[in-house]
């Protein structure tokens, strides 16, 4: 159960993040910040499928993680999502086609460890 | 490589909204709602407390600025820096909910720090970016 509920997390993150990612970059960047054009820039968002989509996969993880926390300790839960950092960096260059240099590898590793080491 | 001073910003906030969102949140889910059941009313009574309500709106400012610096940044870059908020969530914990922090939590804290100084060195975005015409 609790596994399970770790793979249900991780992959309803990498999803959603990957979606979000892909669907904001075919959007542009967003440099104009002006109230009315926020508002114009809300009601694109809303209208995009990948971005309701995401949102849909982040409320599968959150609500998953809940449950997790429900039957498991916060020091098994939290690592959990150290995993998805791993996982979505090799995601972002091989899918999203990101230059992931030794550097950001090393920070990404480091980044994971130091996560699961603060649920001890 | 210093990030632009817009990506800057941008990190700060989805950072700080989400270290605040959480502690709102968990806060108002401690204080404010007794056993939540899964009702719809007993879950609009929970929704509507206070603090409750406070973690969701910045929750929700959260998701908005993380997706408009994913418009520029990578996925790569975002997601090591903003882990920032594991850090402070700690340091929350410990201040306020008297939570102890045990070596292995300052060993994962200055990892987590290490990484993030690492990862900023990298460029914020290694993909072409197209221009949004407004």
């Amino acid at each position: 159960m609790q596994w399970l509920l770790v793979a249900v997390i991780v992959f309803s993150t990498v999803v959603g993040d990957l979606l979000q990612t892909i669907e904001m970059k075919r959007i542009g960047e967003v440099h104009d910040f002006r109230p009315g054009r926020i508002g114009a820039l809300l009601a694109e968002l809303a209208r995009r499928r990948f971005l309701i989509a995401a949102v849909f996969f982040m409320a599968i993880s959150f609500f998953a993680f809940m449950k997790l926390l429900s039957v498991a300790d916060l020091s098994f839960a939290v690592p959990a999502s150290a995993a998805s950092v791993v996982v979505e960096t090799v995601l972002a260059k091989l899918l999203l086609k990101e230059r992931v240099d030794l550097r950001r590898w090393a920070g990404a590793g480091l980044v994971a460890c130091g996560v699961a080491l603060l649920a001890l | 490589m210093r990030p632009d001073r817009k990506t800057r910003v941008f990190t700060l906030i989805v950072i700080l909204t989400q270290v605040l969102g959480n502690f709102a949140l968990s806060w108002g889910m401690k204080h404010e709602v007794e056993g939540l059941s899964f009702s719809p009313l007993a879950f609009l009574h929970a929704i509507l407390a206070p603090y409750v309500l406070l973690g969701i709106a910045l929750l929700i400012v959260w998701l908005l600025t993380r997706m408009t610096l994913l418009s520029w940044a990578d996925l790569s870059y975002v997601l090591p820096v903003t882990s920032l908020g594991y850090v402070l969530n700690t340091a929350i914990g410990k201040y306020f909910f008297d939570e102890k922090i045990t070596p292995a939590r300052w060993v994962g804290t200055v990892l987590i720090v290490a990484g993030i100084a690492l990862v900023g060195t990298t460029s914020a975005r290694t993909t072409p970016v197209r221009v949004r015409e407004s």
